[in-house]
Order: C-alpha cells, then structure tokens, then sequence
C-alpha cells in the first residue's frame, strides 16, 4: 500500500517468484555448494596418484560449473532480489533492516566466492605443477569453504521467515538468526547439495570420459561413493528438519492442530525424502560395485527425484511461514498485526498510498473493490488465472451466481477455517466492495494490467477526521 | 513536523503520493549507510565501465582485425578482461543495492514496482549477454576461418545488451528523484521521459570509454604483460598510446556531456555545493587531458610514474563526481522525504491511540463479561452453511436430520471432517476453536433448527 503495486495478474506474482527463486536453488546447491569440494577431491585424487586423467575430468567440470555458476546462477540470486522488490518491497525492505548486518557480510563471502571461481578456474593450467598445483588445490579448499558459508548466511534469514523464534519480543539480530530452524534446515540443504553433487558430476563423466574405460569406471566409483557418503548423514539431516518443522507451525498459527494441507503437504516430503534417498542409495551402491550398469537413462531418475524433493521441499518451507511474510509481525500482504485494528475500524483505503479510490462510497464499489483486491489480496492471488480468487470459489461454490452474503460471510472469517490466510484488514464497507469486485469477475475475466498505474492523490484531508478521538 | 517554505510549495505545485517508510530502525546511522552507498557505488560502476567499454573495444579491434590481423589479437585479448570484469561488476554491485535499499527504501522501491517489467527484464539480460560474452571468448579461435561474421555478430549482440542494461538501472536512479512524476509514469518507456536521462546516459557512455581506455592502457603497458607471446606485433609503448588517446578524446568529449548534463538537470537538486563540486571535478579532468597530452607526445616505453599519477588525478575526478551525484539527490529528495516521515508519524500515532483504546475497551468488556455464545461462534461456519440452503456444505436442517440427538458427532466431526460428498470441497478442520465453543456451535445448530418450527418438523417428520 505504501509502495505501487507490480502485478503480474494470470500467472501471480508467486509462480514468478518461484521461477526465479527455483533456479537459483536448483543451480546452487549441487551445482555450487556440494560441487566445489567433490571437484577439489578429484583434483586432489590426481595429484596424488598421478593420473592426469583425473586432472583433466576435474578441470572440465569446472569449466561448466563456472559457466553456469557465473551466469545463471550468479544472476538468479541477484534476480531474488529484484523479484522481491516487485513483489513484497514491504517484507524484504523489513527484512533488510534487521538483516542488513547478515546480507552484507553474505555479500562479502560472495564476492571471495566469486573471485576465488576466477583464480580457481583461470590459473588451472599455468599452476600445474609442484608447490603451484597445491597452491591451486588450497584454493580450491577456500573457494568450497565460501560458497558452503554463503548459504549458511541466507538459510539463517529464511529459517526466520519461518519461524522468528524470540525476535518479535528481543527484536535482535542473534535471536532472529539462530532461530529454531537454522540448524535443522542447514544440516538438510547441506547434505543434500554434497548428494545431488555427485549424480551430477556423474553425468558429466559420460560426456568427459570415453565409453567403457577403466577410467570412466574409476570416476564413477568415485563419485557414487561420494554421493552414498552423503546420503547416509542426508537422513538424519532430512527427519532433524522434518520432525522440527510442525513445532514451529504450531509456534506460528497458534492453533490446535495444523491444517489438513499442511498434514498433507508434509506427509508427501517424508514420502519423496524416503524415495529419493532410497533410490539414490540403490544406484549409487550399484555405481560402486557395477559402474557400467548405471546408464544415463537411469541416472535421470534420482535426478528427478532429487529435483521434485527440493522443489517440495522449497514449496512446503513457504507454506509453513502463511499467513505471514516475517512470522508474527507482518503478513503476506504486507499489512502489519498491530496495523490490523486501525484497518478493520477504518479501512485500509484511507491510508493506502496506491490506490485510486481513497474510500468506499456508493458510486465506486466495483472500482474501490478492486483497489482493495489490489492492495490486500494480490500478493498471493490473481484476479482469474493461477490460484485465482474466481478459481477458488468456483471450487467452493459452484458456478452459480454467488451469494453476496456469503461471500462476506467467507471473508471475514477465512482466518480462522483456513489459517493460512491472513485476516480481512479492512472495514465493512471494504468487504462489500471486495464482494461487489468478486461477484464481478465471476461474469467477467477482466485482468489487470495496469496496476501500478492506478494512483490518485488523496483528498486533502484524508483521515485526521475519522481517526480523532 | 513544520514544512519549511520550499516544502510547501513543493506540496503545492505537484500532486505527489506520500507513504509512510518503513517502520524499523535503520541498522546503521544513515551516514555510514549513505558513505558506503558512494563508495561501494562506485566501485561497481568501474568494473561497470569496463564491462562495457570492453565489449564495445573488442568488437571494434575485430571488425578492425579484418584487414590487420594485429587487431583482431588485440580484441580477443580485450574479450579476455570483460569476461573477468563483468563477474566483478555483477558481484559488486549487490552492495550498493542493499545501502540503497535500506537509505531510499521509498525512492528506490518505488521507481522499480513502476518500471516494473524493464526492471525485472535485466536479470534475463545480464544472463544472455554474460552467455554471449563467454560464447564470443570461448570460440574467438574455433570460429577464425568460416565463421568469423558470425563472430563479429554475437560479440555485437553483447555489447548492444550491455549498453541497454545500464539504460535501465539509470531510469531507475533517475525516476526515483522525482516523486512528483510517479503519478504520470507508466512502465519504463514513459519513464525515459522524466528529468534527463539521456544526458547522464551518454555521459556514462563516455566515461565507460575513458575508464577502459586507462584501464587498458595499464593493463597492456605494464613491463610484465608478456607481449611477445600475446600480442607480438605491438610494442607496450604503441599499446599504451593507442589507450590513452582513447581516453584523452573521450574525456574532450565529457566538456561537452557534462554542461549538457548539468544543464538539463531538473532545478529540484541544484544547489552551490553542487556546483563547486562539479567545477573541482571539471578542472581535475583539465589537469588529467594535459598530463594524458603530454605522455602521448612523448610516446616512450618507460612505465614512468605518470600513469599513477594519471590514475590518482582520475580518481579524484570520479570522487567529486560521484559525490556531486549523491549531493544532488539528497537535496532533491529532502523535501519529499520530509513528507514521508511526518506521515509516517501521523500515522504511528494513530496506531498508539487505537492499541491504548482498545486496551481500555477490553477492560471494559470483562468487566461486563461479554458472553461468548454460540451464534457468535458460528459466524465462522456461515460461509458454508446455512438454515435450509445448500452453500458450500450442507444445511443446518441436514445437519439436524444426522445429529439432532447426538450433539457430540458435531463437535467430533468438526475436528477432523471427513469427506463425504464428491460435489462439495473438503471441509477444513475446526479443532482449534476447541471442544467448548464446538458444542457450543453445535447446540446452536440444532436449536436454532428446532425453533425454525416448520423446516425444523420437516426434516424431523421423515424420520417419525
């Protein structure tokens, strides 16, 4: 409401965000994280046995690792956080006043991240030999250090996303970062990148190594060694965090029992962790005995795994921090808890920035209703396209005309039969306008595209009137 | 708060939108915020510069290196620093943007939702253009013979995106100094329009010019740069006079970029300091054009310490510039900003009123002990279920018709619902309104069914 609004209505704002954000994740934990230090074994397996041919394997994943790391990866990262000042300036510009300390110093690791990729990839072939080679081999370690620490930077801000532990209370930058779920969630990404690191590094070696050589069978052991040793501590790491995570959704919504999504939502992580460590232990066992019988075809499948398990994983993380953005202190949509009675007495129009329609009148409901969609509900939603507000009352309603009381009755109480919303944060009249805009849309795919560009200045006395004593 | 003169007849003459900031401590006194923002900004935009005086030099000495051979070395070892430089450039600018986030929250937010898509575009940029850089590096040799146009053309496709990306960070930079054109602004290409972005765009074109030519001035005309093997057919001396002219001319051309610049500047952020300061910087470039004069006159191969000196004068120009800039912003969003923190205060104090009355009105309500009672608890099931209607759920009167004699089943349903009827969604769980107020509610719906005479002997008389 402060800021103007950037709506990316039909696909939302979420499945924007979670493209970008995916990729980065996707890209940075086996890619960077768990990659880096399997790299620097096999150049150090090389040096030692004096095979060049590790040497070389070693060099040419390097090579792709620093493509992809320095542009997609390096990018998306970045991207997160053009992505967020689109979509919820509210939440990461709180988040950077008590961060800033966290970012800054994650930004420092990353520039040495960076720099270190350089020298570590750029001075292979001239530091080859001797003392240079270990000097190439230490920084090697440094740079593994590095990007291992940038995430254990960023997953302290996103544990407390989850769960704020004492902050709401102290307030402080320690107790927001060594919140409940550090620990658990860094042992769970950690494992997991050293794991999914060697399937990929795996296949890599069908296309650096030639076809039913001695040496592909070696690389291969090698690798599917690394990726069974990591998948042993992953399952501890994966029930740490799995057992941990309904603790802090009770922490959050404060009920009784969690909802039956979230039940649900959990259940299938403990099923895809179960399968995914499972079938990766299988083929990374039968990599080590029967090299040769794993193919890239089969290969394809615990990377699937590994994939959809991050990516639930990921989705259930963000599930967890609903109905708030920075947990019990704003919610999603930016509207703070201690706001909350200032917006239901007043409305939340007369105090918005951003909107075109300053107060519900009688002449403006559909127009005011749709500033108050804007301003309370498009963080999440759509007007007609994914997880839209049509689509989810048609699915509980029906496709006949909604009843307008209904509808109010729904909104005013959604917090409480679905605790993953926030509460209405608006009047009377704000609702009825909201209802007026829904019962619109019903009989109309109208979407908005031009969100940002609704602005009017406020009347010259806005609200000093109504909120005197 | 009192608004000063100039604020009011700020408030006055433009319609501007004033939100609130947001309401959480800075974690730094603004200055040291503000200094870093200046260093740390400028910094970035060296490697900036290089980037994208790289990627143009490269593909110049290519086309170049079509007919002189030596040229075309040149320009891949030119291809050989952006790859470097634009990964630094990238890595530093996250920096700048966290202190501008946390000093101009409002202001730079803002201008990014506005110019939204453009602004979101430049990741995907970067990304493409970083590919095509590496692309062009990585084939420079592959590609000598057959497909050299080619070549030619994706190093081109690099620099051409390199020169848009840095469009559109400064639209941003530039739009979110002025507050009173947000209204009017739709996307990034309205945007183009307010203050004077093109001005400052070619000035950064050409400093990009100036920088990477005394960058690679440096760079080849270091005594260790191994020539002979490199770059065989130039000599450091020829190298580093090539640099430097490129850096003289470009910096000739800033006298006439620079008043252009400062002479379409909106008047909002002009202020004295501002122009003593542009004018230092202005007679240190003087100072820079006569000693660059000078070392391309004498054209020898000795690394004297000119180049140092050269280096420091540069630096203090790009100081003062880059101050000027910062300057200019401040002065011109003080107003604005003013605004923004006696609404926030406005606001704060609405918020300490209602918590204290609401605070008292609690009291007041356990003193009469306000009862909770069952139609007041049931305002949570109405949105799914009514007297006689089918909405999302079934009616109270089906209800009645399973449960009138067994209050408990709804308070046992209510807490874990099961799905029965394929045409309804699935009922959520009520578990934690808790076993009290669940009977409660469900006392409420059978009685209120029961007094509902007729519809209540309705659904009863089937049964009897």
């Amino acid at each position: 409401m402060d800021f103007p609004q950037f709506f990316f209505d039909l696909i939302g704002n979420r499945l924007f965000m979670a493209i970008i954000a995916s990729i980065h994740v996707f890209i940075n934990h086996p890619l960077a994280v768990g990659a880096y230090p399997l790299i620097v074994l096999i150049e150090w397996w090389g040096r030692r046995t004096g095979k060049v041919e590790w040497d070389r394997l070693a060099y040419r994943i390097t090579f792709v690792l620093f493509i992809i790391t320095t542009t997609v990866g390096a990018l998306t990262g970045v991207g997160i956080w053009f992505t967020t000042a689109l979509i919820a300036p509210f939440g990461i510009g709180s988040l950077l006043r008590v961060f800033f300390w966290a970012w800054f110093t994650e930004w420092l690791v990353f520039i040495s991240e960076v720099i270190l990729i350089m020298i570590y990839f750029l001075t292979w072939k001239r530091w080859s030999e001797g003392l240079m080679k270990k000097v190439h081999i230490g920084f090697g370690i440094f740079l593994a250090a590095f990007s291992w620490l940038t995430m254990a930077i960023i997953v302290g801000i996103l544990g407390f996303m989850m769960d704020s532990g004492t902050w709401p209370v102290t307030r402080t930058f320690i107790s927001g970062f060594f919140n409940p779920l550090y620990l658990p969630q860094l042992a769970f990404r950690t494992t997991y990148a050293m794991m999914t690191a060697g399937l990929c590094a795996w296949f890599m070696i069908f296309f650096f190594t030639e076809k039913g050589s001695p040496f592909r069978r070696q690389a291969v052991r090698l690798v599917a060694a690394w990726s069974f040793g990591w998948a042993v501590p992953f399952i501890p790491s994966a029930l740490w965090y799995w057992y941990r995570v309904p603790d802090s959704m009770l922490a959050n919504i404060n009920v009784g029992l969690m909802t039956q999504r979230f039940m649900h939502w959990h259940h299938t992580l403990a099923v895809i962790m179960l399968a995914t460590v499972g079938v990766i232990s299988l083929i990374t066992l039968i990599g080590i005995i029967r090299p040769r019988y794993i193919t890239g075809l089969v290969l394809l499948v615990p990377f699937v795994l590994g994939i959809w398990l991050l990516g639930h994983f990921e989705r259930v993380r963000e599930f967890i921090r609903k109905p708030y953005v920075i947990a019990d202190y704003m919610y999603s949509n930016g509207v703070k808890i201690e706001e909350m009675p200032v917006f239901q007495r007043d409305g939340i129009l007369p105090y918005a920035t951003w909107v075109k329609n300053h107060r519900v009148t009688s002449v403006n409901q559909l127009d005011a209703g749709c500033d108050v969609f804007l301003v309370t509900c498009s963080r999440c939603h759509t007007t007609s396209g994914l997880n839209s507000l049509t689509a989810k009352f048609k699915n509980l309603y029906g496709p006949e005309p909604w009843d307008k009381e209904v509808l109010n009755a729904f909104l005013r109480t959604m917090h409480v039969t679905r605790t993953y919303m926030p509460p209405f944060p608006g009047n009377d009249a704000e609702v009825e306008a909201l209802v007026t805009y829904i019962k619109y849309l019903q009989n109309n795919r109208e979407p908005i595209f031009d969100a940002q560009a609704r602005w009017q200045p406020k009347p010259a006395q806005p609200v000093d009137s109504m909120s005197s004593p | 708060m009192l608004l000063t003169f100039n604020q009011i007849v700020f408030v006055l003459l433009t319609t501007i939108p004033i939100p609130r900031d947001i309401d959480l401590p800075l974690p730094f006194s603004s200055w040291g915020l503000k200094f870093f923002l200046v260093v740390l900004f400028l910094l970035h935009i060296l490697f900036v510069n290089l980037m994208v005086g790289g990627s143009l030099l490269a593909v110049f000495f290519e086309i170049l290196g079509l007919n002189q051979k030596k040229y075309d070395q040149l320009g891949k070892k030119i291809t050989e620093t952006v790859t470097v430089n634009k990964s630094l450039a990238v890595v530093l600018g996250v920096g700048p943007l966290l202190c501008i986030n946390l000093v101009y929250t409002i202001h730079f937010y803002s201008a990014n939702t506005l110019t939204g898509y453009a602004w979101i575009s430049i990741i995907p940029l970067v990304i493409i253009a970083f590919l095509l850089a590496y692309l062009h590096k990585y084939t420079w040799l592959n590609w000598q013979e057959k497909n050299k146009k080619f070549h030619i053309f994706i190093g081109s496709m690099a620099a051409f995106l390199f020169l848009c990306i840095p469009l559109i960070f400064l639209t941003n930079i530039n739009l979110m100094l002025f507050p009173d054109k947000w209204p009017e602004v739709s996307g990034f290409f309205s945007s183009l329009r307010v203050g004077n972005v093109f001005p400052r765009y070619f000035h950064f074109l050409t400093a990009s010019l100036a920088l990477t030519g005394l960058f690679l001035a440096g760079w080849f005309g270091r005594k260790k740069y191994p020539l002979e093997t490199a770059l065989p057919e130039f000599s450091h001396a020829e190298l580093k006079k090539i640099f430097y002219k490129l850096t003289f001319y470009a910096t000739v051309a800033q006298f006439a970029f620079g008043p252009l610049l400062l002479f379409t500047l909106p008047y909002s952020g002009i202020s004295i300091t501002l122009i003593i300061i542009i004018l230092v910087g202005a007679a240190l470039a003087l100072l820079v054009l006569w000693y660059l004069h000078r070392e391309i006159k004498k054209g020898n191969d000795q690394p004297g310490y000119s180049y140092a000196v050269i280096i420091f004068i540069f630096t203090l120009v790009v100081i003062a510039m880059g101050t000027g800039r910062h300057i200019y912003r401040e002065v011109s969003l003080a107003p604005h900003r003013a605004l923004i923190a006696s609404e926030s205060e406005r606001f704060h104090a609405i918020l300490l009123a209602t918590r204290m009355r609401l605070a008292a009105g609690q009291g007041a309500g356990e003193a009469l002990g306000t009862a909770i009672t069952g139609e007041k608890i049931f305002v949570n099931c109405a949105a799914c279920h009514a007297v006689d209607k089918i909405l999302a759920g079934p009616s109270l009167v089906e209800i009645y018709s399973l449960y009138k004699d067994n209050p408990e089943g709804i308070v046992k349903w209510a807490k874990a619902p099961g799905k029965k009827r394929p045409q309804f969604a699935p009922m959520p769980s009520f578990a934690q309104l808790g076993d009290e107020k669940l009977q409660l509610v469900a006392d409420y719906i059978l009685e209120t069914v029961r007094q509902n005479t007729t519809s209540g002997k309705a659904a009863e008389s089937p049964q009897k």
